[in-house]
């Protein structure tokens, strides 16, 4: 680790025009300018940044920590849903009323992630902004793609618990689960940079394809900061499911998670469907053959199986993950029946 | 009691308590204290006394070795090859040097001394810095710049065995023998990478399988596996003009002292090592290593105090490993199941070191008149491996015990009937009933009989272990004229509780309480106490220490005899009294005997004696095999989700046995630990070579997956009482007997599940979706 400088913002004005990089632009920034001053980026909880710091990955000069900055670590109810802010931690957003008789599925998905410890730490918006965890990219000795190298290490290498879908030239899964979820609902993003400027999108779309660049997950700018998570109201029709497999419960990552959202009408005839696949592609991946297969039908175990089937389609397994493609499978097809359960 | 001058005949229990005791004659030295009840007759031993450092070890009071910080303390960090195999052509360490803060660089691998330049694996040290801060240290690493040939390498076992393939040994550089077998096999042949056979023959194999009726073969694999012990490996060594005293987390303060005696020229009395508190070891802390002769020689080259610890990756890549294994094994039997011949060929890897054998269940486990096995190491560019929790025998019980129930289906019997008729050891045989009972045997259904995706299995297996006992193991016990007693050794606790139990044997002599006597351990300055490896350190340092109790209890009896106006042999001692057996209203107490001492400390010192009526098998001049092994059978009932690969644990039944049962609380914790182990190493440790670089992509503790609180299955631990009457506490070992036979039973349970046979490890959701034939083949 190298030796770097905490600053304490007291405003999301002051914590932008701080942060002169985004971790992403940090660790691809070329090595002559490591370590100057103007590297600088933003600490929310500081679990994947103390991560990446550690491994050498990441060696920013200045640490601009949010934690001060007042009104960011709230849950607040608006008229068309809940706003959440970036530094609300996972234990609390698990943990939190509203989310728990309103999302619950989104409750599953936060209160399954890590570790007790780590949820009590980790935030929201570091939760989504993450770096992937794929082993070439974690360690110091592989300078692949992802970080500005010539080379995916994954794709003729170790690729158990890599993409099954959009995975060339890089094979890297979102980290996320709890964005599985986000996605699937619907949420938003709500973006401020320095010169005080709104950006709002779909969180769907904050996330960066490999097509787009090969070298960041998401959208996010330098000198820019996730200002709030907004989730909407759900029509009384809506039900939703999320699963995760892990290779065990406690504390690791997904192979497998799958987020169902299916809204039924009074008739019991789903009206729309989203269905996300996560730890399956750089971003969470949109099934929309299942979603396709899934709306207009009245959901029962049939409907479900065709839906799983559906939700392979276009997948292209590496050397040693083909596996996933059967654990997607069946937890598609579990998460459409828990939905309507 | 028939005594000459220096051996007496005694009567001890003998036998396993569930089944019923009997006596057994012994003769003992006169010197030794006389029997010990079986332990229902006891107050002390045989009862779950609370370890007295446990309140501070889960409130993080107690000190390890990390802890240990000395006035003017450097602190080191190493470079290591990032290459697989490659020359060190030249390495300057001058801009190190004059880094701020750099006391002290010693540079490894060395082009000026040609046997040390080759570097054969990825994490292989180069240079260490000794530095005032670690970051000093870690920033003056990046400074030292070495130019490296990279050789071809091979990281992959079955790769290293073509005639093809790189060398990562020549005749000079590789180690010789094949250590896992005890002693080493010395003089192997070294062909390619390959060294052995190390062959073990009995009877005539061929005619065996001749005669048999039916006769199974299979192949079976398993992983490296690393120690992943919480406490990293670390020392302090703090050399001065008058002796060097190193702090050191290690499972053998003795051995570690006479191995620094040795390589720094330094007399015994001249070099101390202490250890407090430590957070495991499992085999990887046996011995100085390479990490602690750096510490060393930079605190002598710095003159000042140097601590060294190991980060997680150089645990993962440098700190040991449980060998990769791969066997094959054919088994013929007869309709009755009497076994004809037992064939074993095995090919390990330990990296670039020894010892990757699959041990001697398939040897010595069942009665079989025809035996042959031929053992090979195969060398490969990675972390040498060394001994981890029953090395050798956990890895053959896995191929073993999948063969024997595959057997037993053959020959169309219940893999428990096939036992009893091939397994000579009645403890076992008691194990066996007693687990099939608590498991619920009779429930076991045909293999695949489920119908639902979610299939249910039980399943069971068996280990073998001999019964170590280090000889040159020794305690002090210590009277203090007020009353206090302690108990010396070196022995270290490595987690498992023998301060415990020593204060528990002293206090059942004494008539105290465990709570009033004072244990002394872990440092080199109290006598010797033997290893904590090869589950020997109850079994060598509890009957030293029951006879040196009792020794100096003589001392202290004879001035209370005289205050009792009684003789020695009248005095009882009990609930903190002297008391005259005949009349007991004429009784002293503890401490006002001890009042009435002449000097302020009376003392005796005991070594371990042989064991009573002798050993199998000396090994080596400090160490022995007693007679009897140590058995252990295990069962296990698991599910399986065939739709998503997952297999759960959901509850074992270990029943074990380790001579005279000294404290069940610890024992339990010991086989929990080992069931943990052995769970976690059948479904989910696995250390990940990326082959194109040839390193481990997985060194840390979150993609290197070990079992958690939710993969915790419940583990029902029953322990037998078996008496022997070979020792002054007739007590053995328990922590590798508990890890051997986890793996294997869960895999028996998975094959009843699924009607498919997993011969690989680990079996992860991957492994379990081909075996029932799900995962697509790649297009």
């Amino acid at each position: 680790m190298n030796r770097f400088a905490l600053a304490g913002a007291k405003t999301i004005a002051e914590a932008a025009t701080a942060a002169s990089a985004t971790v992403a632009t940090a660790m691809t920034t070329p090595p002559e300018r490591m370590g100057y001053a103007d590297l600088s980026v933003v600490k929310a909880g500081g679990i994947d940044l103390l991560d990446l710091l550690k491994e050498g990955l990441l060696a920013p000069s200045k640490l601009v920590n949010l934690r001060d900055v007042p009104g960011l670590d709230a849950v607040a109810e608006e008229a068309d849903g809940l706003r959440v802010g970036p530094m609300v931690t996972l234990a609390s957003l698990a943990a939190h009323p509203l989310l728990q008789e309103r999302y619950p599925a989104l409750v599953d998905a936060v209160a399954g992630s890590a570790s007790p410890q780590i949820r009590n730490v980790a935030t929201l918006g570091g939760n989504l902004l993450q770096r992937p965890r794929c082993w070439y990219f974690r360690s110091h000795a592989f300078h692949c793609l992802r970080k500005g190298g010539g080379h995916c290490f994954a794709i003729q290498g170790e690729n158990q618990y890599h993409a099954i879908f959009n995975n060339m030239p890089c094979a890297i899964v979102h980290p996320s689960t709890t964005a599985t979820a986000l996605v699937a609902l619907g949420a938003t993003v709500e973006l401020k940079n320095a010169a005080g400027v709104t950006r709002r999108l779909m969180l769907e779309d904050f996330f960066v394809p490999l097509e787009r660049d090969l070298q960041r997950e998401n959208d996010l700018a330098p000198q820019e900061i996730l200002t709030a998570i907004r989730l909407p109201n759900l029509p009384p029709g809506a039900r939703m499911a999320h699963i995760k497999q892990g290779e065990k419960d406690s504390f690791d990552w997904p192979l497998a998670d799958v987020a169902v959202l299916l809204d039924l009408d009074p008739g019991g005839n789903c009206t729309r469907a989203s269905v996300f696949l996560g730890a399956a592609a750089p971003v969470p991946h949109r099934a929309r053959a299942a979603e396709a297969v899934l709306t207009g039908r009245r959901i029962d175990e049939g409907v479900a199986v065709q839906a799983a089937r559906a939700a392979l389609q276009g997948a292209t397994p590496l050397s040693k993950n083909g596996y996933k493609l059967l654990l997607f499978e069946t937890l598609v097809h579990r998460a459409v029946l828990k939905a309507i359960v | 009691m028939a005594t000459n001058n220096s051996i007496r005949t005694e009567t001890f229990p003998s036998g396993i308590a569930s089944v019923g005791l009997d006596t057994v004659e012994r003769q003992i030295p006169a010197d030794e204290p006389p029997p010990l009840a079986p332990n229902g007759e006891l107050s002390v031993i045989g009862k779950s006394f609370p370890r007295p450092n446990g309140r501070a070890k889960v409130t993080g009071a107690v000190r390890f070795t990390v802890d240990i910080k000395l006035p003017g303390m450097l602190h080191t960090r190493v470079l290591r090859s990032p290459w697989p195999h490659a020359v060190v052509r030249t390495i300057d360490t001058l801009a190190a040097a004059n880094h701020p803060g750099v006391r002290a660089i010693l540079t490894i691998a060395d082009p000026a001394k040609p046997q040390t330049a080759t570097l054969h694996y990825i994490g292989e040290p180069i240079a260490a810095v000794a530095a005032d801060s670690i970051a000093a240290a870690e920033e003056a690493l990046h400074l030292i710049r070495v130019e490296y040939q990279a050789l071809p390498f091979v990281a992959d076992i079955d790769k290293a065995r073509d005639p093809a393939a790189p060398l990562v040994h020549d005749d000079t550089t590789a180690p010789a023998g094949h250590p896992s077998g005890f002693p080493a096999a010395a003089g192997l042949p070294l062909n390619g990478n390959v060294r052995g056979p190390a062959i073990s023959r009995r009877g005539n194999v061929s005619r065996g399988f001749a005669e048999a009726d039916a006769i199974v073969e299979a192949e079976y694999s398993t992983h490296v596996q690393t120690h992943c012990c919480l406490e990293p490996h670390a020392i302090v060594a703090d050399w001065r003009p008058d002796g060097l005293t190193v702090y050191m987390s290690t499972q053998f303060t003795a051995g570690v002292r006479d191995e620094i005696a040795a390589a720094f020229g330094l007399p015994l009395n001249r070099v101390r090592v202490i250890v407090d508190a430590m957070g495991g070891g499992f085999g990887s802390k046996s011995q100085l290593g390479n990490y602690g002769r750096f510490a060393i020689e930079l605190s002598r080259q710095a003159k000042a105090p140097v601590q060294l610890f190991l980060e997680r990756e150089e645990e993962q890549m440098d700190a040991g490993n449980r060998p990769g294994t791969w066997q094959r094994l054919r088994i013929g039997a007869k309709h009755d199941g009497s076994l004809t011949a037992i064939s074993l060929v095995s090919y390990g890897t330990a990296g670039v070191g020894l010892g990757a054998g699959v041990g001697n269940n398939a040897e010595a486990l069942y009665s079989c008149p025809n035996f042959e096995g031929a053992q090979h190491d195969v060398f490969i560019n990675a972390g040498p491996g060394c001994a981890m929790r029953g090395p050798g025998n956990t890895p053959g019980a896995f191929g073993l015990e999948q063969t024997i129930d595959e057997l037993a289906e053959k020959l169309g019997t219940d893999p428990l009937r096939l036992r009893d008729r091939i397994d000579p050891c009645p403890v076992r045989r008691e194990e066996r009933r007693i687990g099939a009972e608590r498991i619920g045997w009779h429930r076991r259904h045909a293999p695949g009989a489920n119908s639902g995706p979610v299939k249910r299995g039980l399943g069971m297996a068996q280990s073998l272990w001999g019964a170590n006992v280090q000889t040159n193991a020794a305690c002090e016990v210590r009277i203090m004229r007020d009353g206090s007693v302690e108990v010396l050794s070196s022995v270290q606790d490595i987690g498992t509780g023998i301060a415990t139990v020593l204060a528990q044997t002293v206090a059942e002599v004494l008539g105290l309480r465990p709570d009033e006597i004072t244990v002394r351990i872990g440092d080199t300055e109290f006598p010797p106490g033997g290893p904590s490896y090869g589950s020997r350190t109850t079994a060598s340092t509890t009957p030293p220490a029951r006879t040196a109790a009792w020794r100096v209890q003589q001392q202290l009896l004879r001035e209370a005899a005289l205050m009792l106006n009684a003789s020695v042999n009248e005095l009882i001692a009990v609930e903190g009294k002297i008391l005259v057996g005949s009349d007991r209203s004429r009784f002293l107490t503890f401490r006002d005997a001890a009042a009435r001492l002449r000097t302020d400390r009376i003392a005796a010192v005991a070594s371990r004696s042989d064991d009573y009526g002798g050993f199998r098998r000396r090994a080596g001049e400090d160490a022995a095999l007693a007679q009897q092994d140590l058995g252990g059978v295990q069962f296990a009932e698991i599910s399986v989700d065939t739709e998503i690969g997952i297999i759960r644990v959901e509850r074992v039944v270990a029943v074990q046995d380790c001579g005279r049962p000294m404290n069940p609380r610890q024992i339990e914790s010991q086989v929990q630990g080992g069931v943990l182990m052995g769970i976690s190493y059948a479904l989910l440790e696995e250390r990940i070579i990326d082959q194109a670089t040839g390193r481990m992509v997985n060194p840390n503790l979150e993609q290197y997956k070990l079992v958690g609180p939710r993969e915790t299955p419940e583990i029902d631990v029953i322990v037998l009482e078996n008496y022997q009457g070979r020792s002054a506490t007739d007590a053995y070992g328990i922590a590798e007997p508990a890890n051997i036979a986890t793996a294997p039973a869960v895999a028996n349970a998975v094959y009843n599940a699924l009607g498919v046979r997993l011969r690989s490890l680990p079996m992860t959701p991957a492994a379990v979706l081909a075996a029932v034939g799900k995962v697509p083949q790649r297009s």
